[in-house]
């Protein structure tokens, strides 16, 4: 997902990149990240999650937390 | 294989067609990766492969600007990703964030200077008219009255300034409702209600729209209705990044966006071709028999009616149908005329193919009789598999996607962009008849020796007339559709054809043609320039659908008998070849005219009009109107 948002290879992307190692990585694409996620793993963020979502790792960890609190 | 890993695996096939330098495949399954998962990711990865791929395949590119009240950047991706897959290539740019009135204003600003084709005007009510919006019920009856003749004054005042600065498309969203007015229930038994006066408000904004050309209104209030208005919005996205509607429901704004855009762009379908079994009707007519079918007002055959009836209302927009189907033709023809539940008949049908051939054939086939291009064809069948040999063999054909559910097929036809119109001419509404005649035509042309015996037995009668405000919609419609007998193939707005004729020196004529078997309705478009001492032929057009009737001859000798009256000595034209207009290649040296200068463009033709006339063929009456602008 970040590999196409981002328009970077899946393998240059690790659980450390973030706004500051990926160029491309603006507002915009922020909030575009943010929808993606809501959409694909149908859930809602809260501003305050969003505020957590400070590189890649961080937003697995967010999501995976999220996933299994929602019981499917 | 899970849809997920099937669109990974997608990405990857995208990427290994891309190096080995196969767009066309390519866009196939790019294509494909968008029906699965239409979403913000998705929409990244196919623009980025789109721009590679740009320069190789035949895209139409198209300016697109947005004014705009609120975040609408997520939508951007989603729109472009979409238009690429409608064979559009859009260059947007987005207004500052609640500049729109300075922006549609201001002759220097960056709308301007973007120099877009279309404009979509995108306000909430909560930012337009904020007091109706949250302060309803504490506004006196004065107050709110002020409020409405406000906001109503604005729109058409934007409007007007627009109009005034660009030609191009401008598309406005109408008001939406408050999900819960402030008077509650209440709100409906009041005469000044909160629901009522933003209606009128929106009524006030058609109207001001209906007054110009190429100024449209979207009901953006239905749309958020048929999504559901409490599910349409998310408060939480407005406050965080002032983006007023939920993550999903994005896509069905874009979706909205684009049923604008493609009739504006002309990428639309002029006939549908549809399959019989299991599309038209539930069953297999081989098997089933004509009782057995499934077709009628109750589940499951209602689900067929309703695709019929979709259909019909295609019928009403102009667009043709015609039935490409594997089958014995007697017994597919005994249910289109006979069964009780067809709300189709053959007469609704402009052709037909019905025999055990291959559907890519029947297309061709279908796209030669009808006389349009296969790219103007859309094909509807229920079977995946037709569908996907379709979409590969004639990768131009609009493929209407089915889903599992037939009480869903109707749906899937009405949502389709490229059965949009943004206007309709009288001749939109009669094509189906039209084209009915033309078979009793072709048919009595076989009955004649010579062509001129069958021309006299025609009767032909033409009426050529200047443009007027009711013809204006129609005369567009044919420079921007007629691709064959077309010797410029210049394309003009409405707007654009009104200014042509308001010129000093120009004319915009047109021709209506009725013989004996009906009207052909307005089937000819001349658009011509007086300069110094000669007269310039800027267009000049005939719809396939009378070709070959001498009635260009008759429109040509009117021009040239116009021309030497106003004192003109000469009449000129360029012909600019196209991939499709071969058949108006020699029409001006069949005329008389002489070769007067040749480039890589084209040819200019020339002729001497204090030497020689042009006679108008004796088997036409012709007839002049003064229809005189309005």
């Amino acid at each position: 997902m970040a590999s196409d948002l981002f328009g970077i290879p899946a393998d240059q992307i690790s659980g450390s990149s973030s706004p500051e190692t990926i160029e491309a990585w603006d507002s915009v694409q922020h909030l575009n990240l943010v929808l993606a996620l809501e959409e694909r793993f149908n859930l809602q963020l809260s501003p305050e999650e969003i505020e957590q979502m400070k590189n890649v790792r961080d937003i697995a960890n967010l999501v995976e937390s999220k996933l299994q609190a929602t019981p499917s | 294989m899970s849809s997920q890993d099937k669109a990974l695996d997608l990405r990857g096939e995208v990427d290994r067609l891309i190096s080995a330098g196969m767009p066309r495949a390519t866009a196939l399954r790019l294509h494909e990766l968008w029906r699965q998962e239409s979403g913000p990711a998705s929409a990244a990865f196919l623009i980025s492969r789109y721009e590679k791929l740009r320069d190789k395949l035949s895209l139409l590119s198209y300016r697109l600007a947005i004014l705009r009240s609120f975040t609408v950047e997520p939508v951007v991706p989603l729109l472009r990703a979409a238009a690429f897959c409608s064979g559009i290539d859009l260059r947007i740019h987005v207004g500052d964030f609640n500049a729109y009135a300075q922006e549609i204003l201001d002759q220097e600003g960056q709308l301007y200077s973007f120099s877009p084709d279309a404009v979509i005007l995108a306000v909430r009510t909560a930012d337009v008219a904020p007091e109706l919006w949250q302060d309803f019920a504490s506004l006196s009856s004065n107050e709110i009255g002020d409020a409405v003749r406000r906001v109503s004054s604005s729109f058409q005042q934007w409007i007007r300034a627009f109009r005034h600065h660009s030609q191009a498309a401008l598309i406005v969203q109408s008001l939406e409702q408050p999900p819960r007015p402030s008077f509650g229930v209440l709100d409906n038994m009041s005469e000044t209600s909160q629901s009522g006066v933003i209606e009128q408000i929106n009524q006030e904004l058609r109207r001001a729209a209906n007054g110009y050309r190429g100024v449209y209104v979207l009901n953006y209030d239905a749309l958020v209705a048929r999504h559901g208005r409490l599910r349409w919005q998310d408060d939480r996205k407005w406050l965080m990044a002032r983006l007023p509607i939920a993550a999903y429901q994005l896509i069905h704004l874009s979706s909205e966006w684009l049923r604008f855009l493609v009739p504006l762009t002309g990428k639309t379908a002029k006939a549908l071709v549809v399959d019989l079994d299991n599309t038209l009707w539930g069953g297999v007519i081989g098997e089933d028999g004509v009782t057995g079918i499934k077709l009628s007002a109750e589940y499951p055959g209602v689900a067929y009616q309703e695709v019929q009836r979709a259909l019909l209302d295609l019928t009403r927009k102009g667009i043709l149908l015609a039935v490409c189907s594997r089958n014995n033709p007697d017994e597919a023809i005994e249910v289109l005329e006979k069964h009780s539940g067809m709300l189709l008949r053959p007469k609704h049908f402009a052709a037909m193919r019905i025999s055990w051939n291959d559907k890519v054939q029947g297309l061709r086939e279908i796209a030669a009789e009808l006389n349009i291009g296969i790219e103007s064809l859309a094909f509807l069948d229920d079977n995946p598999f037709e569908r996907e040999q379709v979409r590969a063999t004639l990768p131009e054909v609009t493929v209407i996607d089915l889903p599992g559910d037939p009480l869903q097929y109707a749906a899937a036809i009405r949502d389709h962009p490229a059965f949009e119109r943004l206007s309709l001419s009288a001749e939109d509404q009669q094509r189906t008849a039209f084209y009915a005649e033309q078979r009793e035509r072709a048919q009595a042309e076989q009955n004649f020796q010579s062509k001129e015996d069958f021309y006299r037995f025609l009767d032909q009668e033409a009426e050529i007339s200047p443009v007027t405000a009711a013809t204006l919609a129609r005369i567009s419609q044919l420079t921007q559709k007629t691709n064959q007998f077309n010797v410029t193939t210049r394309r003009y707005g409405e707007q654009q054809i009104a200014e042509l004729a308001a010129q000093q020196g120009s004319q915009v004529l047109s021709i209506r043609v009725r013989d004996r078997f009906g009207d052909h309705g307005l089937v000819g478009v001349a658009i011509t320039r007086d300069r110094d001492e000669a007269c310039e032929i800027d267009s000049f057009l005939l719809s396939c659908r009378v070709i070959g009737r001498t009635v260009e001859t008759a429109l040509l000798a009117h021009l040239a008998e116009s021309a030497a009256r106003r004192g003109c000595k000469q009449l000129i034209g360029w012909f600019l070849p196209t991939k499709k207009n071969a058949p108006a290649s020699d029409f001006y040296r069949q005329h008389g005219f002489e070769l007067a200068k040749q480039n890589g463009d084209g040819s200019l033709w020339s002729l001497d009009l204090t030497q020689r006339k042009i006679a108008s063929p004796e088997w036409i009456k012709v007839s002049m109107m003064n229809g005189g602008h309005d």
